[in-house]
């Protein structure tokens, strides 16, 4: 699994057909990771990602069937999926923004950032996804990057020095 | 090295020295600047050797407790004919905290033998990087430059040409503060929720699948070649001469309301003082420090007068009513409204409560809510001692610290600031604060 592929492919709604992930090349990798460990339920947080890479969403189908694949049950899934803020439970935005507003952000105007995403994007409220499906925007815990106020994270990319003036500029570059 | 700053002449870079040079990234670079000569001579000699080398330079660890990182290793049974297993924590969430980001971005291949070097040392053929989801760059890096390890026969099953096995995996977490928390960190390896577990049993006797288990901060393994490349007493002298319990070399991560945040290395012991004024610059142009957290945000706030008398080391900071924590300084100033701070902060914790405990689920809640009040202008005089109740409550009792760490900004907040707390109590009113320049 790498860091790097695209996250944003389109999501598919809730209660749509699920088309299994882990074929072919997929299970192929994931067999390949499980020779890393000497359990097949720690293949749980790798796989997860490849569900959520391929699909942009981990849906309760798509649950079930990585706990048939690894040999556990929905629920103990679901309840792994539901610990973890990263993956989603729900569709979101083409463009998922994450804002870090702790402490030592928001002594440097991390606040400012968000509220400039939420009114450039036009997504009404922090978590809800713009009505074009194109943005969603939340507010993150620290993201490791505390000297270079503010960090957004959109996808798998990681901006560092965020200003509220730069943030047209970056939702025109998002493809 | 005070990146993205240049150098400051009073640092000292040994783990920071190629942070910011994109040669230093790649196997050859690497190898050019000297790398996997520690791992290759580590290969020839001991596990009890490297061991006993380790614990002589006074190495502790930098991932907030400072437990002496040799004392830890001989935890080990190497004849126990059990699995061992490594694991590096890379989860850095605490906030104030960005220094192992920049090792992975920079010389993602220090830690990798710094990793295989402590792996060999326990008797472990495997260590997992457990690096926090967000951190894509820093995955991406990792990986790439295992591939390289493993192409070039650095690691796997003859690592090196040695006949030892040596396997060095990332194993990527999915957001939750709490996985920085050594059995937490276990769980969530194990494809479990990140739940810290009791101790004991500790993690050299059961760990990561039950086996027998180290856990280092990135940081602290990082350093370990540096100290079998030039000597246990070499890294020994290094730091306040009458403090022989901390030695080496620290990256301290800089942020707030200073002129030049940034990562800085500096021989432990470093007066805080200069630290502030002389590397980081000092405070932003008319401003003036309020208060200094030094260790990451779960340790103790300090007043500036406090932390300009401190030593940046394990002791000089106890000294003066705080914690070296992960090394991660969070600098506020006088235009910051310090009780919402320490709001965002019982915020941040009520976030990241796996909610095992009740006192610590309830507690930061609880704590958060009266805070938030506080901040809006509905606060009671009755407010500060149920804080400080709660606080009471949350400390010394649930399963990890988490619970306390809530509890120190708001008790250490409260006995160093409380004018701030009263003035916003007996007004009434949001304090305004000043747009940031
Ligand atoms: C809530 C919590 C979060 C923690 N987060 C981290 C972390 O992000 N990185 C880290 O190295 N240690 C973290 N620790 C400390 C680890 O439990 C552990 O002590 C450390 O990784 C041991 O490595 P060291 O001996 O090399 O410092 C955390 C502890 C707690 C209680
Ligand atoms: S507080 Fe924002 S990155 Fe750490």
């Amino acid at each position: 699994m790498s860091a790097d592929a695209p996250a944003d492919a389109p999501h598919a709604a809730h209660g749509a057909p699920h088309t299994p992930v882990f074929v072919g090349q997929a299970r192929a990798e994931l067999d390949e990771l499980g020779k890393r460990y000497p359990t097949k339920r720690a293949l749980l947080l790798p796989a997860l990602w490849m569900v959520q890479h391929a699909r942009g969403w981990i849906s309760e189908e798509a649950m079930a069937e990585v706990a048939e694949v690894l040999e556990l049950t929905p629920a103990y899934v679901k309840g792994v999926v539901s610990f973890y803020t990263m993956y989603h439970q729900h569709p979101v935005g083409k463009h998922f923004i994450q804002v870090c507003t702790t402490s030592p952000c928001a002594v440097c105007g991390a606040e400012d950032v968000r509220d400039a995403f939420l009114r450039h994007t036009g997504c009404e409220a922090l978590g809800v996804t713009s009505a074009d499906g194109k943005y969603t925007v939340i507010e993150v815990e620290c993201l490791g990057a505390c000297g270079f106020a503010t960090p957004v994270m959109i996808n798998e990319d990681f901006l560092e020095s965020v200003t509220p003036e730069k943030v047209p500029d970056i939702l025109a570059g998002l493809k | 090295m005070g990146y993205p700053h240049k150098p400051h002449d009073r640092e000292m870079p040994v783990l920071s020295k190629y942070f910011g040079d994109a040669g230093a990234i790649s196997l050859d670079g690497w190898k050019q600047r000297g790398g996997y000569a520690a791992l290759r001579k580590a290969l020839g000699m001991a596990p009890t050797e490297i061991t006993a080398i380790v614990k002589e330079s006074g190495l502790r660890g930098r991932g907030g407790a400072g437990f002496p990182t040799g004392v830890k290793w001989s935890f080990m049974k190497l004849d126990d004919g059990k699995p061992h297993y490594l694991c590096c924590n890379a989860d850095e969430s605490e906030p104030g905290t960005f220094k192992d980001r920049e090792i992975m971005r920079w010389t993602p291949h220090a830690l990798i033998e710094g990793c295989a070097i402590g792996a060999y040392a326990i008797g472990a053929e495997t260590c997992y990087v457990y690096i926090r989801g967000e951190f894509t760059e820093p995955i991406a890096r990792m990986e790439a430059a295992l591939r390289e390890a493993y192409a070039a026969g650095i690691l796997g099953p003859n690592a090196m040409g040695s006949g030892k096995t040596v396997n060095v995996y990332v194993h990527r977490g999915a957001g939750a503060y709490i996985c920085g928390e050594e059995t937490a960190l276990m769980n969530s390896i194990e494809g479990r929720r990140g739940n810290p577990r009791i101790k004991p049993p500790f993690p050299a006797v059961a760990g990561v699948f039950g086996m027998p288990t180290t856990i280092n901060n990135v940081e602290t393994l990082a350093a370990v070649p540096h100290i079998l490349n030039n000597g246990a007493d070499w890294y020994r002298k290094i730091g306040r001469a009458d403090n022989p319990k901390s030695t080496g070399t620290k990256l301290f991560s800089v942020c707030g309301n200073v002129q030049r945040p940034g990562n800085y290395e500096v021989p432990l012991g470093f007066p805080f003082k200069d630290f502030l004024y002389d590397l980081c610059g000092g405070p932003l142009p008319g401003r003036r420090f309020k208060a200094i957290i030094p260790g990451g945000i779960s340790v103790p706030i300090q007043t500036v007068d406090e932390a300009e008398a401190s030593f940046m080391d394990y002791e000089g900071f106890v000294e003066h009513g705080t914690m070296l924590g992960s090394g991660g300084v969070i600098v506020i100033d006088d235009h910051q409204n310090l009780v919402k701070q320490i709001a965002r902060a019982a915020r941040f914790f009520a976030h990241e409560s796996c909610a095992q405990c009740t006192q610590c689920r309830e507690g930061t809640g609880w704590t958060t809510r009266i805070l938030e009040r506080i901040v809006a202008g509905d606060g009671t005089s009755e407010d500060l001692d149920t804080l400080l109740e709660i606080a009471d409550n949350m400390t010394g009792k649930t399963i990890c610290v988490l619970s306390d760490s809530c509890a120190v900004p708001v008790v250490t907040g409260i006995g160093k600031f409380r004018g701030d707390f009263e003035a916003l109590i007996k007004t009434k009113a949001t304090v305004m604060v000043p747009a940031v320049v």
